[in-house]
């Protein structure tokens, strides 16, 4: 690559400092794909990395989070589950007011929220993520709150609380309605940027976070609901976690260099930490059948593996901003195949 | 997807100011071209801008790797000069004798005669600096404003992209869309105003509606950085890098000016000369919202395959 890059450039680098190097991986492992010489300003960035810190994975996951439970708690509804209905409503409701705290946190002021609100823009993911979440959070709350009436005696239920519990199964059905986008617009809300690891990952992130919304939402319901309803809720971790685990391999192949930093530090670390926590948390679920301990260890496995994916895949992003190589040498490498990037009309995309 | 949008709304060519709204009785896009052949690095324009538009000062310092102590464009930097040191170099090596002395042979004499200051004895220093005024490119497709959930970026009258205060909301969504690492989200200095607001650079919106043109291009004295129309600017250029090469500059190109490039083109563009990651720029930067149609169509693919396989959980035998 080394040679291949200078030549598209028509000599090697100089002047300004070479980059490349000092980004192999440990233990020996071949890396993804040899490495680059390119040329950059000094090795200071190109593209910015985001301002957003811990807050927003831990919304991406809460969010996952609370669509999963949705889901889960619309198909106990319906099947006649109590147990998981109440473990996932409640759950959805705890997770999507996690999620909002912490993107009012990011904000910095409760207030700044409402700016969201003025316009609505289908090229805006972070708009469009809001009026999904708009839609389907008072939904996801009414059915919660219809929970947690159902919990008071039977003689303090009357009037507004008796109609509250009424409207638990429509609110409830809604919520699961809108719950499947609330999981998978967090993929484009990163992918629809100019961060090399999180825009070359468009393809199959949303795959990799639905996927991991539902193992998420499925521990949660091995730890809280009673096992004897928690079948849905297995069949469902073993299914998002195989989802999650073949996508993101995929996507590792599909990403070329940007596929790196999602080895490399902090990153890789929380990306190995994930595959094994969401392996033994889908073995244990499929495994552990009524033992109440092995179920729960199973779930908070699931979960922390979601947590680690959302993180991993965040902080891989971040570092992908921070050095230019990844900006310089994907689309060097992209113009290489298929030319510079020009608008032709005739183009199918156009 | 594709079809809620008119063609080239989220690639291709396309007259911003007419895009976003505006009639037939609006000004001409407006611009900057950028000539960095003819820089000489003063930074007048960075001090005229941050003297105009109030950006604060947060730091004084050297990174240690060059003379430039202002690091890059970002919240209180909206022009940013780079100083770029290049060793020299034969301008392209055919392996012909020459009538000049080749670099090797100019390396023999330096280490021979130097005389003392760095010059080589025949006068022709053994590096060169590149400099370049770096600006917000307000791009003809600006993933900045696409991405924006608040409407606080605008595209103006005059083609150009801004930020109102008053509205952004401090998301940052900005900051990781912007391909060429403008916006920027202000942290700093304590006290100053907008902390925690995306700012850049706007093209000196305030001067140009008063028939003004922007502080930076009225303060470069060598006429580097030029303001005008976009069309105008454009055919400038073309004749600026003609003249260039026939002077035998064949390093000399646009940067930004091609409206079939990956933004639509920029209002702002460059004539540079070397590679654009040289002056930290990516070298083929591609509006993110080209793949939007696409990242539609996967998301929902997603979506849908969850709400299927939460369905297929519930059914089979119970437990």
């Amino acid at each position: 690559m080394s040679d291949t890059l200078a030549q598209t450039q028509g000599r090697p680098p100089r002047g300004s400092r070479r980059g490349g190097g000092g980004r192999r991986r440990r233990g020996g492992e071949r890396s993804m794909v040899p490495e680059a010489e390119f040329t950059s300003y000094y090795g200071r960035p190109i593209v910015k990395p985001s301002p957003w810190e811990a807050d927003i994975p831990a919304y991406l996951f809460a969010g996952g989070l609370a669509a999963g439970s949705s889901l889960l708690a619309a198909g106990a509804d319906l099947t006649g589950r109590p147990g998981l209905r109440r473990v996932g409503r409640v759950g959805a409701l705890g997770a999507l007011s996690f999620s909002m705290a912490a993107l009012v946190h990011d904000l910095g002021r409760p207030s700044r929220f409402v700016n969201m609100l003025r316009v609505a823009k289908l090229t805006s993911p972070m708009s469009v993520g809001t009026w999904i979440l708009s839609a389907y959070g008072p939904f996801a709350g009414a059915a919660a709150a219809a929970e947690l009436v159902a919990l008071l005696p039977a003689d303090k239920r009357r009037g507004p609380l008796r109609l509250l519990e009424l409207t638990g199964r429509p609110a409830g059905l809604v919520a699961a309605v809108f719950a499947p986008p609330v999981a998978s617009y967090t993929a484009v809300l990163l992918s629809d940027t100019a961060t090399p690891s999180w825009h070359e990952a468009y393809r199959e992130l949303p795959f990799v976070f639905v996927g991991s919304a539902a193992a998420a939402a499925s521990g949660l319901a091995l730890i809280g609901a009673p096992t004897s309803e928690t079948g849905p809720a297995r069949r469902l971790a073993v299914g998002g976690a195989l989802m999650e685990l073949a996508m993101e391999r995929r996507m590792e192949q599909s990403m070329g260099v940007t596929a790196e930093p999602l080895h490399a530090g902090r990153a890789g670390r929380l990306m190995r930490a994930a595959r094994g926590l969401t392996l033994a948390g889908a073995a244990g679920a499929a495994l552990s059948g009524r033992s109440r301990v092995l179920s729960a260890l199973s779930g908070a496995a699931l979960m922390a593996g979601s947590a680690c994916i959302r993180f991993g895949v965040f902080e891989a992003g971040q570092a992908s901003a921070r050095d230019p190589k990844y900006t310089v040498v994907s689309q060097r490498q992209r113009m290489k195949r298929e030319g510079p990037a020009r608008h032709r009309p005739e183009d199918p995309e156009a | 997807m594709t079809s809620l949008f008119n063609e080239f709304d989220l690639w291709g060519p396309l007259d911003p100011a007419a895009d976003a709204g505006y009639g037939k009785d609006k000004p001409k896009r407006k611009g900057f071209f950028t000539d960095t052949s003819i820089c000489i690095g003063c930074k007048a324009c960075e001090v005229a801008c941050k003297e105009w538009n109030d950006v604060p000062a947060d730091h004084f310092d050297m990174t240690a790797t060059s003379y430039d102590n202002s690091h890059s464009l970002n919240s209180n930097q909206w022009r940013h000069v780079a100083f770029i040191e290049q060793p020299r170099r034969p301008a392209v090596d055919l392996g012909m004798p020459t009538t000049r002395p080749d670099d090797d042979l100019l390396g023999g004499l330096l280490a021979e005669g130097e005389t003392g200051d760095g010059a080589p004895s025949d006068g022709v220093p053994d590096f060169r600096w590149l400099m370049s005024s770096d600006v917000c490119k307000h791009c003809t497709h600006a993933a900045c404003l696409d991405v924006c959930p608040t409407g606080s970026l605008f595209r103006s009258e005059f083609g150009t992209v801004v930020v109102q205060d008053d509205i952004c909301n401090g998301c940052g969504y900005c900051v990781p869309a912007c391909p060429y690492g403008v916006i920027e989200r202000r942290r700093g200095p304590e006290g100053s105003k907008n902390v925690g607001i995306a700012q850049k650079c706007t093209l000196c919106y305030d001067r140009l509606g008063a028939g003004q043109q922007p502080a930076c291009s009225q303060a470069c004295p060598t006429q580097s950085i030029q303001f005008g129309d976009v069309e105008e600017l454009r055919e400038r250029a073309e004749r600026r890098v003609a003249r260039l090469h026939e002077a035998g500059v064949m390093d000399a190109r646009l940067y930004g000016n091609d409206p079939h490039d990956g933004v639509g083109g920029t209002g702002a563009f460059f004539l540079l000369l070397d590679e654009p990651e040289v002056y930290g720029f990516p070298p083929d930067p591609v509006v993110t919202t080209r793949d939007l149609p696409q990242m539609f169509r996967r998301a929902s693919a997603a979506a849908v395959t969850l709400l299927a396989g939460a369905a297929v959980a519930f059914v089979g035998r119970r437990g």
